[in-house]
């Protein structure tokens, strides 16, 4: 069941639009930022709320990156791996960042703090590499080392 | 009407200062913010389309399609559509390219006072920006602006009194490159997949929920306040008095890769290549040559250290065989290796194809594998051949949006200037192909 906050936000999203299916992409990321993720029962209960099917929001859901249809850690890290970053040495921080987390692209850590996962330019490519944790840019990490990721990482509990 | 300040010479940053925040509205009309749209508001739609084309605005979302010429398409006068629909792109998703990220969130006012003049231009009522979702400061930016706007009448009903009704809503995006292509945009803001549409029908004619609407990029947008403010002459003189290009206003260049000092800077259009890689990036990091680079974006052909002298402007970056693309510059230097390079960018293109049409789907992930052996040593000499037939079979015209068009644009630059690459790449084992 939707909670009524996150029927209050999607009724005030519907407000913005002719069509009722035009606010499934809040839908979900509303219900994700309440949930961290979107659940199979959330994809049927946003489809009631709209008016449409479940497997017409779930079509949607799963084209967008950012929607998560599995449950991910408790801080989302997003390195971008697109060509400036490339260029400014992406592919070292990637690597320490497996090494310090024990996990791979698409995989959580076994305490549920961390999901790593690459993305498309950042738009900060003047202040490359960087990465997003949660809503957070973090950038100039070319020299970056195991301690000031380890620094970076401690923010997020 | 309040006295004219002395015109700008870099009209889209004069309001931007690093590392602070934005003006507010006070500061913003103190600094002749909000002079555009007043002036519009005395004119008719028409005639503010037709200074917007006199000034000769070309979007600059990567295609330069000419912007006044784009609004003169929609259907204007009692028999057209009541509810027609402006829609900026902010999805500025182009590898290498972070322009509109600067304008968003340094002068979250001018590109509303540009979305505002432009709704009024082609008789919409409702504006939305389409943002990237990891824009989390430019959109905080943007919806406190919104709120002011509304709070002193800016948007709204009846728009400083003048009978215009305007609302502008933030829909911030789930990510995916191609909800940059604007028909895949129109899908996205109806909730649906970002797959692009056929054309024609045009936006313009039909495009969100089936209305008459306008698309475009911030950059574009941010231009419209100033041309209607100081007029289509300046616009035009800001380059022809200074570079002589044909191609009006100034432009936000950008330089990333291996220059001493990476960034985005505001210079008149058609500035070129050199002065922007050496005047203003400080040139190459120390013991590094350029050897290449894409002149705006992932998606635009290399260009070599031979085109230097280029001046970065529509027509004579196509006269060298690329595009302007979004006019932000990805450096190759002398060590960065280039086989690694397109299978960098392949990879992305193939990651964000939407899967509608078969070439693009299959062709891209097939194309990544070939340059992975190469990348890896290898690949066979005929490999070389099968990457040139994966740039014409994807191609202009052999698929459903200009996305697998794009991928192959550095790809065949690059076998056309940096041959040696590719055969030095091939393996010893595979060599006789
Ligand atoms: C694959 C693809 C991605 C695109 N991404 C963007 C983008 O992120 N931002 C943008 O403004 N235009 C993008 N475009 C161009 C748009 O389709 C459209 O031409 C542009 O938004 C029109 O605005 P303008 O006329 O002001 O440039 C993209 C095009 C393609 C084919
Ligand atoms: S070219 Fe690629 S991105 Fe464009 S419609 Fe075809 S599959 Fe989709
Ligand atoms: S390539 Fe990483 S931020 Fe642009």
């Amino acid at each position: 069941m939707l909670s009524a906050d996150e029927i209050r936000e999607i009724d005030a999203e519907l407000a913005h639009y002719e069509q009722a299916q035009a606010a499934t992409i809040e839908a979900l990321k509303i219900v994700q930022k309440h949930r961290g993720w979107v659940s199979d029962e959330a994809v049927a209960d946003i489809a009631e709320k709209l008016g449409t099917s479940p497997a017409t929001v779930d079509a949607v859901a799963t084209f967008y990156n950012l929607i998560y249809r599995k449950p991910v850690g408790r801080h989302v890290i997003h390195v971008c791996d697109s060509v400036s970053c490339w260029i400014m040495g992406q592919p070292r921080l990637t690597e320490l960042l497996r090494t310090q987390l024990g996990i791979d692209y698409g995989q959580t850590t076994a305490d549920g703090r961390f999901t790593l996962l690459p993305i498309c330019c950042l738009g900060t490519c003047d202040r490359a590499p960087a990465l997003m944790i949660d809503k957070d840019t973090h950038r100039d990490l070319e020299s970056v080392d195991a301690e000031r990721l380890g620094v970076i990482l401690e923010r997020y509990p | 009407m309040t006295a004219r300040q002395s015109p700008p010479q870099r009209p889209l940053t004069a309001r931007i200062r690093p590392e602070h925040e934005p003006f507010g509205l006070a500061d913003y009309e103190r600094h002749g913010g909000f002079q555009g749209l007043r002036a519009a508001l005395k004119m008719g739609p028409q005639d503010v389309t037709g200074l917007v084309k006199s000034a000769g605005l070309r979007g600059r979302g990567g295609a330069g399609f000419p912007t006044g010429v784009k609004w003169g398409l929609v259907p204007m006068g009692p028999d057209a559509p009541k509810q027609k629909y402006i829609v900026a792109n902010g999805d500025e998703m182009e590898p290498g390219t972070f322009k509109d990220r600067l304008l968003l969130e340094g002068d979250p006012l001018q590109f509303i006072e540009g979305m505002i003049i432009g709704g009024y231009a082609i008789g919409a009522s409702i504006g939305y920006v389409f943002l990237r979702a990891e824009y989390v400061l430019a959109a905080e930016r943007l919806k406190a602006a919104i709120a002011e706007c509304h709070a002193r009448k800016l948007l709204g009903r009846n728009i400083l009194g003048s009978g215009f009704d305007f609302d502008l809503y933030l829909h911030t995006s789930a990510g995916r490159y191609i909800c940059g292509e604007e028909t895949a945009l129109l899908n996205s803001l109806e909730g649906k997949r970002a797959v692009p549409r056929s054309k024609p029908p045009f936006p313009a004619t039909a495009g969100l929920f089936g209305k008459p609407t306008v698309v475009n990029n911030i950059e574009t947008l941010c231009n419209v306040p100033h041309i209607v403010h100081y007029g289509a002459d300046w616009y035009a003189e800001l380059s022809s008095g200074t570079t002589g290009s044909k191609d009006g206003g100034t432009k936000l260049y950008g330089a990333s890769g291996k220059v001493k000092h990476p960034g985005c800077w505001e210079l008149p259009m058609g500035t070129t290549v050199r002065e922007i890689v050496d005047d203003h990036a400080g040139g190459m990091r120390e013991g590094l040559k350029l050897r290449g680079f894409l002149p705006g974006g992932a998606s635009t052909d290399f260009l070599t250290a031979e085109h230097l002298d280029v001046p970065m402007d529509y027509e004579h970056i196509a006269q060298a065989g690329s595009r302007m693309g979004t006019g932000l510059l990805i450096v190759l230097d002398d060590r960065t290796p280039l086989m690694a390079m397109l299978r960098n960018l392949e990879t992305f293109f193939a990651r964000e194809s939407c899967g509608w049409c078969t070439p693009c789907r299959d062709g891209l992930p097939w194309t990544e594998r070939i340059l992975a052996d190469f990348e890896a040593g290898r690949a066979r000499a005929s490999d070389i051949e099968l990457l040139r037939q994966q740039t014409r079979l994807l191609g202009p015209g052999r698929t459903f949006c200009p996305h697998a068009p794009g991928a192959m644009e550095p790809l065949q630059s690059a076998l056309k200037y940096f041959p040696d690459d590719f055969s030095a790449a091939v393996g010893r084992d595979g060599a006789g192909g």
